[in-house]
């Protein structure tokens, strides 16, 4: 079965979405991160969805349910590369994922996540 | 009404030259005649070549249809004097008695030649109803080419008003002016999203000193822009709201809780900088 791979990257989880995502991908992607969290005590996921040109309101609503899943299991989520259309989308659809990180690329999500995990109650702005 | 019973085409052809001479002196004469927009020889021109065209239309076509191919030639004259007026800023009722005036010496002519009452009204019934399509027409091509014109200045309008500025590195700043629409707010969003990536900036002002009036919608447009922005990982600051757009937004009960609001585009800059991590010192 197709699955999206999920690398570790010290305390991060690293996830590129590279394929056009469906509904049955996006729900074993949960399921995967989520696991893979409590595996290896991760502290950060970065999701890359700079690859992905088209969204739903399922899709978008399942980056949002990754993100609350992952602060349960006290992980921070960050969601960069977004592209413009999709934004946009989003936006129209009413999914501004308020309970998500987005920064613009990937550089930039490691630095948010780095400075997010120094912070001492695991929050931070995007200060430096 | 065909040619078999009407005179009009003969009397057309026969007197075309003398029609031309009463017509101009008809529309030199007249009040609508703009010699500050069209000189004398244009106007004889455009006469001559709209009568020519009728003259021979009216031998081929029909009296009472002027869609037909016979009367192609006289709607090419017609599109092209009426699309170089409107441009050249005259009036619909200017540009409608430039055919009408024909009238005038045309049934003049006709009553010299038809001396019978009962031809004479059908002729002018026939001349009338003709010259009236046309001039319908003309007023038809006017308001379309002034259409053409108006869009034309809304696209460009829709280009001009929304640039999206580099203030410092990784500070963009959206001046806003005039009312903000849906289109475009669009057009502006795309914008700023597309600078965003180009720039990869982590911060965008939203100036909105020049939009007139903030009502619900124009929040939500606000709203929607600073979201989409965030999505993209830039943190978004609204600000030249005025006093009064301050009254407003709470008294509809818009709620900017979530965004960065500044009085001046200057405050805005300064947070923007500090964001950045750069300060700007006076030198003494």
């Amino acid at each position: 079965m197709e699955r999206i791979p999920i690398l570790k990257m010290g305390e991060f989880l690293l996830v590129t979405i590279q394929v056009d995502m469906h509904d049955r991908l996006a729900l074993t992607l949960q399921d995967d991160l989520t696991e893979m969290i409590v595996k290896n005590r991760a502290h950060g996921v970065l999701i890359d969805i700079s690859a992905l040109e088209v969204v739903d309101s399922f899709i978008g609503r399942m980056l949002g349910n990754i993100a609350s899943v992952s602060r349960v299991l006290d992980a921070a989520t960050v969601v960069v590369g977004m592209q413009p259309a999709v934004a946009i989308t989003l936006v129209e659809l009413g999914l501004s994922l308020p309970g998500v990180r987005t920064a613009l690329n990937v550089e930039k999500g490691m630095e948010l996540l780095r400075v997010s995990l120094a912070a001492p109650n695991g929050h931070a702005d995007r200060q430096k | 009404m065909r040619g078999t019973s009407s005179r009009l085409p003969e009397i057309i052809a026969k007197h075309e030259q003398d029609l031309l001479d009463q017509w101009i002196k008809e529309q030199t004469s007249s009040a609508t005649r703009r010699p500050d927009l069209l000189s004398e020889a244009d106007l004889r021109e455009q006469s001559r070549a709209l009568l020519n065209g009728i003259r021979n239309a009216i031998q081929r076509g029909r009296l009472d249809d002027i869609t037909g191919s016979e009367w192609q030639t006289v709607r090419d004259v017609l599109n092209e004097v009426s699309r170089a007026r409107a441009q050249m800023g005259f009036s619909p009722s200017e540009m409608a008695t430039f055919v009408f005036s024909l009238k005038q010496p045309l049934f003049a002519r006709l009553r010299a030649e038809i001396r019978e009452t009962d031809p004479l009204v059908d002729e002018m019934w026939a001349a009338s109803t003709l010259l009236d399509k046309l001039g319908l027409h003309t007023t038809e091509v006017y308001q379309k080419s002034r259409e053409e014109v108006i869009l034309r200045q809304q696209q460009d309008m829709l280009e001009l008003s929304t640039p999206v500025v580099e203030l410092w590195d990784g500070v963009l700043a959206l001046p806003l002016i005039g009312t903000l629409d849906s289109a475009r707010t669009q057009v502006a969003m795309e914008n700023l999203l597309e600078k965003i990536v180009q720039t990869g900036a982590g911060i965008a002002i939203v100036d909105i000193t020049g939009v007139p009036t903030v009502d619900t919608l124009v929040a939500q447009h606000l709203l929607k822009t600073v979201a989409a922005a965030r999505l993209m990982g830039a943190d978004c600051i609204i600000s030249g709201i005025r006093p009064q757009i301050a009254q407003t937004i709470v008294h509809l009960g818009v709620d900017l809780g979530s965004v960065i609001t500044k009085a001046s585009l200057a405050d805005a800059f300064v947070v923007a900088l500090q964001r950045t991590g750069a300060t700007i010192n006076k030198e003494h």
